[in-house]
This record gives structure tokens, sequence and C-alpha cells, in this order.
């Protein structure tokens, strides 16, 4: 159970996909003018990372690695996403509308969303059992939430400011995006020091 | 003339359609792998590599796939070249495999690539769709070594492993680290739209942009305040 937790909080905090380890800039960048727009993207996101955790997982244990196959997981694993995400919007338009109708516009462009496809290959490649990896999924889009919902917050306060022409627009969030990575630089051993080292 | 569109297709990767400065596409890979200038190299050529190769492909095959089913047919092209990369990297230099670590597969999902099998490659011919992939591969390969050279010199002294100022002063690390990343990222494409706001006339002319899209500013070589200034 601790190691579980650990693997959550790490996920989140220490080892954040966005702020630490450089995966899904593009819509970190791209959708988190508004609040209730990041948070739809991060849901999304969260959401397709656990789905395709869970049928990528299997598919490298029980299909991958008996065949000796395990050089084909990057394409296995982004075929099994574009459908997966195609699988996802399907279902939700069928049956639940009302989440197809806020979540919709995110859903293709998480196809070539990296956190994806990195969630999926850094679970297999650390070794983590199946409950492990969904926990893993779960502590990533968690941590996209967060690092979304706190990056909306700096960008909304950023419109008012004033930078240099030259640093006008992109440039600026960018700055703005490496302070907020500097205070997450602070997590670190934190959750050693909480649950104990695995 | 025909020689010199050919000629452009290459260049106009390098600064004016620079893929990473000007069109804002890679950036994981930028910021996660320039921590120090060889694995910037080492990246941009990984990736280069796969550019032309899925270029030519999707080129040839433009005909073949159907519109309905082209992004998973293209992405399936691109993943088998990217394994073919991670399978060399790995037999040839296994020092870059274990530096560039996830990155290396996640060039599938590089919005460059994907990019410029959507934009070029499913509309022109398979030549111009090599020199097309080469000119942004080539455009990508130097901002990730420029990128990776600042972060190095300043975070480590060094470049390329060379010792440079690591003895004058005390290095700062935290520019190899993730804030410095998203810092010199920001600072370059600043100079970028700085290089860009000095010579304003430079922006309009080669066929790097037709004039065709109403919505760009730049389309006519010059910024939106000076020609509606102009006008009135």
């Amino acid at each position: 159970m601790a190691k579980l937790a650990s693997i959550l909080f790490s996920m989140m905090l220490v080892n954040n996909y966005v702020l630490v380890k450089f995966m899904g800039i593009c819509p970190f960048l791209g959708v988190s003018k508004k609040l209730d727009s990041s948070v739809g993207m991060s849901v999304a996101v969260t959401f397709v990372m656990i789905m395709a955790t869970a049928v990528t997982w299997p598919i490298y244990t029980y299909l991958l690695v008996p065949a000796e196959l395990e050089y084909m997981n990057t394409i296995s694993f982004i075929l099994v996403i574009a459908a997966l995400v195609q699988l996802v919007e399907i279902i939700l338009k069928k049956f639940i509308p009302a989440l197809h109708r806020s979540l919709g516009i995110y859903l293709p462009l998480i196809t070539t969303n990296c956190a994806i496809l990195g969630v999926t290959l850094l679970n297999v490649e650390s070794g983590y059992t199946f409950v492990e990896s969904l926990v893993a999924s779960l502590g990533a889009g968690l941590g996209f939430l967060i690092a979304m919902v706190l990056f909306t917050g700096v960008r909304t306060t950023l419109e008012y400011a004033k930078p240099p022409k030259s640093f006008e627009g992109l440039p600026i969030t960018l700055v703005a995006a490496s302070l907020t990575a500097m205070s997450f630089m602070g997590f670190g051993g934190i959750i050693e020091g909480i649950f104990g080292k695995f | 003339m025909a020689k010199e569109n050919k000629l452009n297709l290459v260049t106009k990767g390098l600064l004016k359609e620079n893929p990473v400065l000007r069109l804002v596409l890679g950036t994981c890979p930028t910021l996660a792998v320039t921590t120090m200038a060889s694995n910037g190299v080492g990246m941009g050529l990984a990736a280069t590599f796969v550019l032309i190769c899925s270029n030519i492909a999707i080129s040839s095959l433009r005909k073949v796939i159907p519109d309905k089913v082209r992004i998973p047919a293209y992405i399936t092209v691109i993943a088998g070249f990217v394994t073919v990369v991670q399978m060399l990297v790995k037999a040839f230099a296994p020092a870059l495999d274990s530096a560039l670590g996830v990155f290396l597969p996640l060039i599938t999902v590089n919005c460059i690539i994907l990019g410029r099998a959507e934009a070029f490659a499913s509309k022109n011919s398979v030549l111009d769709s090599a020199l097309d992939g080469l000119g942004m591969g080539l455009g990508f390969t130097l901002t990730l070594t420029l990128m990776g050279s600042i972060r190095e010199l300043l975070g480590a002294g060094t470049i390329f492993g060379m010792v440079l100022t690591k003895n004058l002063f005390p290095p700062m690390s935290i520019m190899t680290s993730a804030p410095g990343g998203f810092f010199v990222f920001g600072c370059l494409m600043a100079a970028a739209v700085k290089l860009e706001l000095a010579n304003p006339s430079k922006l309009g002319d080669g066929n790097g942009c037709a004039g065709g899209c109403l919505g760009c500013p730049y389309a006519n070589g010059a910024k939106p305040e000076v020609e509606q200034g102009g006008k009135a």
C-alpha cells in the first residue's frame, strides 16, 4: 500500500510529467489559457492514460514478451492508443453525450500527446505490476491536471503583464513555465521522506 | 529557378520556417534532451532520419492511402521507422540510447513529423518531400544543438564535453534541469522573434509563403500595424 501511495505521489509531484519530464508540452502551452478547457483536457488525458495502460500492459506482458517481440512496443502501443481514443470517443458520444460534449474536442488531440505514449512505455520499462501501472497512470494524469490548473492561473495573471516586444506571447509564457517548474523542484526528496525509499 | 526552389525547400527549415522556434512543433524533445549539446545532435539526427524516410514513404504512397484512414496510416509508417532508428541507436550508440531514454520512441508522436507528413508529403512529389524532410530535420537538429550548447555551457561550463568556463566561474546547474530548459527555450524564441522584427523585409520573399493564407499577418512581408498605418 505504501508503495502504491509512493508511486502515486511521486508521479504527481516529483516526477511531474509536464514540468519535470517534459511530456505533453503541446497541450500544456496550447489549451492552458482558460480554466475550464485546461481542466477538460486534463481529465480527458487522465482517462485515456489509465485506459491505455490497462490495455497496453497486458499486451506487452502476455503477447509481446512471450513472443520476444519487445521491440515492437512503440508500434503496437501507438496503434492501440489511436484505436482506443477513437473507441472512447464513439462510446462517449453514444452513452454519455454530456461528457462527450465537454471532452470531445480534446480527444483527437490526445493521440499525438507524447505523455500518453510516454506513460505506457515507461510503465512497462520500470517493471511495474498491473496495479502499480494503473496507479502510476493515475498519478501522471493527476500531475498533469495540477500543472495545467496551476499554470492557467499564472497565465491569466500574465495577460496583464507588459513584457518586451520580442518576448510577447509564447516566449514570456515559457519563462513563466520555467518559474512554475522551479517550484516543482522543491518536491524532490519529500516522497522518500514520507513513504520511505523503494 | 527550379533549382532555386529545391534549394529553398531545404533552407526554409533553417530559420524562416524553423520547426521549433517559428512553428513551435516538437517542443517536448526540444526541452527534454537538450541538457547536453551532444544529446541535441543525436536527437536531431535521429528525428531527421525518421522525417526523411517517412516523408519519402508517405509521399510515394500518397495516392494509395485512403483519405479517411490517413492519420493512422501515417502514424504506423512513422512508428515503423522509429523502431528502426531505435534498434540502430541501441546497437551502435548505446550511450546515446540511455541519454535519450524514452524520448527516442517518442519521436513517433513528434508533431514535426506528423505535421510535415500531413502538410507537405501528402501533397508533393517524392523528391520535394525528401528535401523538405531534410531541411526541417536540419532546422530541428541545429536548434537542438544550439539549445544544448547554451544549456551545457551555462549549466556545466562545457560544450560537447570540452571544458570552457567551468574553472572561471561556478556553473549554474539549474540550467540543465527542467526550469532552465523552459527559460532557455523562451529566450531563444524571443531571439528568433527579434531577428524577424529587425528584418521585416525578409519575411515575404522566397516561396516559403505563397501569400495565399489570408489569416497570416506576415503574408505581405510587413507587420500588420505597419500595413494598416500605410493604408490609412
